[in-house]
């Protein structure tokens, strides 16, 4: 069975389970939703069928089983949203379609990926304009600037943001891997890179602590400090230089913690979310208190509480028990309704995205792709930990995005883009394997 | 590269599973102590949207607190409206999510909220059933309560009626009273917490007041019961006479020479009842006042903190038998004793029941969402006396009323017994009593009265008042 085959049948459960999760709310708030829901099913089977031939022309080779797993957590996305409120659902539906046509976008357009490192400095110079954008053009929530306005849309640039310096910080290292092991020293027990070619580095550890401060975004800064960490132990594979780079962070976030009230309150409501429950710790609070509500089961979906009973106003904005259910909160909301199960399902797909993420690393030949892949991988992957971790008291809070379920578009349609360059080097990757088996053969 | 790949996987797994032990431990391990941290509203935000079941008086139609609606669809939830406002306030109580619950409404959540055992519930979810509550039919009568209410006329007291065969609560009143409805506002609610008068406070229950001569009584059953005494038994009527080295005075300084039991009692006579009291001792009265129920929370079914032990006090010690007590003073309802007005209609009823004590209830039957009725089946809390004691107790409380100091307790047609009392706190004030069943032969109503700090005696303040209470019931269908 080929590759292609094999997705197209990985799709089929895909494509039953949206359709059973939205019968299942549609049964449950049949007095306050549209009738439309079984439709769903069938529409979001056709786009993914319609993705799925652009791939079958354009990466022929590429892995199976990336895109029904990314379709799946897609999917689960759009129930919960739809169990939160059908505006919601329809949105993100939108900005599914939107994500999928700029995902076959890109495999039409971007020929060839490796042409993206003859760009690289181009590239890195967009990444940091993206981030610090906000600062200029966006407003503030949560005491963080994390959205530019552009007319009637918000659009979060950190999220393109991160392919932009995860394919810099990829092209770069696979330059300079050599001479940063050959020349590095060894200093009291400890090995150190080589300080002329640390300069670009020290500008990653600046644009961390840049986001830290300037754009007073932790969670962001960690997922992209993470990624940075694990591409230089990946081209390097010295373990002392990621010590040293998270020590750089850790005395950083530390320095500039004191200086940012901000990120205090973040550690000290991690430290003890019930000191101030119905304050400062509210939604850390009720974001446990969501989740013992659920226990091993759920509720089921759409039988948990999200909105406060009796109160009148614009759901999720205003009413809701537990804050931002559609966005940092919704691995709560689906331990709510789903139980530890539901909840152990999403860790699981994710880390089933990494391991075939970080397989195409393996895979590929050349150094570019395979820390393009490891890169792309690791951000997402670190990315769905550091929301998850937020909620579930693992780390510190932090708002980002849970990659494919939370609702937004900026998140949905630069992940898909992430996962465009995935395939693409994992279909120039399988390719060569395939060729070469038939070669032996 | 590819070994620093495989290490990096291994590395995100090892954070997956942190996440996944993360998720387990609120989501299972730590989730009842979640359930129960203060600051999670969700049980009780949960209980908003199931309807609540009507508490209705005991015709079964009048509604006392029933749950309407408000919203709807999932932002439905129910808010509990008191159709009556004041008159069955203080033994009812309220529920609201803002102020939480007091009361019937508490001691009969679960029942109300439809809370079952975790296997039935579970049975009703996969059948797809909405949790929903339970109507209970409160043992409560509505033209007694009024008759009480208005009995009281807005003079400070309590009155309980209760059926002696059963236990079953007919009237309960408590006076400054309170509208639930009401409490909802925070406001009002402060209002209500902060006003001297206690209007929150249920005086039927919680309140300790001196009994007087209601307590002769018990002296009485301790007497006869034990057989130390008949109603033949003569002591000196004189007055005053030294009990425990203090002169003690009958009421308005009253002679009488040597005399039995019944015109001891009759007349209320405190010397005779001291020196009965001081011949029982302590062990003997304690003994009967335990069965009577006291010095023990009584057996209602309201919340645990709504109930007050009678018995007597140093401070907020309940003494014992072993403690240095005046018990010629306890036998007259003085010294440090303090009884609620439930305990007093205990006292009535006992004696009305053949010597045997109810449990009392303040309900009669639960039904359910599926019209499954479940009746209260009435429990005998002790048997205080032989039927040959409370019969002899009968014969001369019923002189009490027909000739002594409980005249104006009399309902015309029907014998009535009775014991009054008068305790005085101060010179000229009183808080008076009177406890009594009717009709005598066949008691079908006890009922304890008190009203506080006032300038009357027992008889003539609470004897119309458990005339009009009795006649209502007696009259009454469901009588």
């Amino acid at each position: 069975m080929s590759a292609r085959t094999r997705e197209l049948f990985a799709l089929i459960p895909v494509a039953l389970l949206v359709t059973a999760g939205f019968t299942a709310v549609l049964i449950t708030n049949s007095d306050q939703l549209g009738n439309l829901s079984v439709f769903y099913g069938g529409y979001f089977l056709a786009l993914c069928v319609a993705t799925h031939i652009v791939i079958r022309i354009r990466l022929p080779d590429a892995d199976p089983f990336l895109f029904p797993l990314v379709a799946l957590l897609a999917a689960f996305g759009m129930v919960m949203l739809y169990r939160l409120d059908e505006g919601l659902a329809r949105d993100q539906a939108n900005w599914f379609v939107l994500g999928l046509v700029l995902f076959s976008a890109t495999l039409i357009f971007l020929r060839d990926y490796e042409a993206l490192e003859r760009y690289r400095y181009s590239i890195a110079l967009a990444g940091i304009i993206l981030l610090i954008l906000p600062r200029f053009l966006g407003h503030e929530t949560n005491d963080a600037f994390l959205a530019v306005d552009l007319g009637p849309i918000t659009f979060q640039p950190t999220e393109l943001a991160k392919i932009c310096i995860v394919v810099f910080l990829a092209s770069y290292l696979n330059e300079r891997r050599e001479v940063l092991v050959v020349g590095a020293r060894n200093i009291a027990g400890v090995v150190v890179p080589p300080l002329k070619h640390l300069g670009p580095l020290l500008v990653v550890w600046g644009a961390a602590m840049l986001l830290l401060v300037f754009i007073r975004d932790l969670g962001s800064s960690v997922m992209f400090f993470g990624a940075f960490l694990a591409l230089i132990y990946v081209a390097t594979a010295r373990i002392s230089f990621v010590i040293i780079g998270l020590a750089m962070f850790v005395v950083g976030a530390y320095f500039f913690a004191h200086t940012a009230a901000h990120i205090q309150q973040r550690f000290d409501i991690w430290l003890d979310p019930f000191n101030d429950p119905g304050g400062s710790g509210y939604q850390l609070s009720q974001s446990l208190f969501a989740q013992a509500d659920g226990g091993l089961f759920g509720r089921g979906l759409g039988d948990s509480l999200v909105q406060l009973p009796g109160c009148h106003g614009d759901f999720p904005d205003r009413c809701a028990i537990l804050p931002a259910p559609h966005t940092d909160f919704v691995y709560a909301v689906i331990v709510d309704e789903l139980g530890l199960f539901g909840g152990a399902a999403v860790v699981l797909i994710y880390a089933l995205i990494a391991e075939r993420g970080f397989k195409t690393a393996i895979l590929a030949e050349d150094g570019f792709s395979k820390l393009l892949a490891t890169g792309l991988t690791a951000i997402l992957a670190l990315q769905a930990f550091v929301i998850i971790g937020g909620v579930t008291r693992v780390i510190p809070l932090t708002g980002v995005t849970l990659p494919f379920i939370s609702y937004g578009g900026s998140s949905i349609v630069a992940n898909f883009i992430l996962l465009a360059l995935v395939l693409m080097v994992s279909d120039k990757a399988r390719r060569r394997v395939r060729r070469e088996g038939e070669a032996a053969a | 590269m590819n070994r620093q790949i495989v290490k990096l996987f291994g590395f995100i797994l090892v954070l997956y599973t942190l996440l996944f032990g993360f998720t387990s431990y609120w989501s299972i391990f730590d989730a009842d102590s979640l359930e129960a941290n203060n600051a999670n509203r969700r049980p009780l935000l949960e209980e908003q949207r199931i309807r609540r079941g009507t508490v209705f008086a005991d015709d079964g139609r009048t509604q006392i607190a029933v749950s309407r609606p408000q919203g709807q669809g999932n932002n439905q939830i129910y808010v509990r409206h008191y159709p009556h406002g004041a008159l069955y306030g203080n033994p009812i109580g309220y529920s609201f999510v803002e102020r939480g619950r007091v009361g019937f409404e508490q001691s009969h959540n679960d029942e109300l909220v439809g809370n079952k055992t975790e296997f039935l519930s579970v049975l009703d979810e996969l059948q797809g059933h909405k949790q929903e509550g339970e109507d209970i039919v409160s043992s409560l009568n509505a033209e007694a309560q009024e008759a009480a209410v208005n009995g009281l006329g807005g003079r400070r007291g309590a009155v309980v009626a209760m059926v002696p065969s059963t236990g079953e609560i007919k009237a309960m009143v408590s006076i400054p009273e309170y509208d639930p409805n009401v409490v909802r506002n925070s406001k009002a609610f402060q209002r209500l917490n902060t006003d001297d008068s206690a209007p929150l406070f249920n005086r039927a229950t919680q309140a300790g007041y001196p009994p007087g001569s209601t307590m002769k009584v018990v002296t009485a059953t301790a007497g006869l019961d034990s057989g130390e005494l008949s109603p033949s038994s003569t002591f000196s009527g004189r007055s005053p006479i030294e009990i425990e080295g203090v002169p003690l005075s009958n009421s308005g300084g009253e002679q009488f020479g040597t005399i039995d039991m019944t015109t001891a009692l009759t007349n209320s006579v405190n010397t005779w009842w001291a020196q009965a009291g001081e011949k029982l001792g302590n062990d003997t009265m304690f003994k009967y006042m335990d069965r009577f129920g006291f010095n023990q929370k009584p057996q209602l079914d309201l919340p645990g903190f709504q109930l007050t032990s009678s018995g007597v006090y140093d401070g907020a010690r309940l003494l014992d038998a072993s403690d240095r007590i005046d018990i010629g003073r306890v036998a007259i309802g003085q010294e440090r004793l303090r009884v609620t007005p439930l305990q007093m209609a205990e006292v009535a009823a006992a004696v009305a029941n053949d010597g045997q004590l109810m449990e009392p209830r303040l309900w009669s039957k639960v039904i359910d969402p599926d019209g499954r009725e479940t009746k209260l089946d009435p429990a005998r809390q002790s048997k205080v006396m032989s039927e040959d004691t409370a019969s002899k107790l009968n014969t001369m409380m019923q002189s009490v009323v027909r000739e002594g100091t409980g005249t104006a307790a009399a309902v015309s047609g029907i014998d009535v017994a009775g014991k009054t009392g008068t305790a005085e706190l101060s010179p000229g004030v009183n808080d008076a009593w009177f406890i009594g069943f009717a009709p005598a032969t066949d008691p079908k109503i006890a009922i304890a009265c008190i009203v506080e700090h006032t300038s009357g005696f027992g008889g003539p303040t609470c004897g119309p008042i458990f005339k009009a209470v009795a006649e209502t019931i007696l009259n009454g269908r469901t009588g």
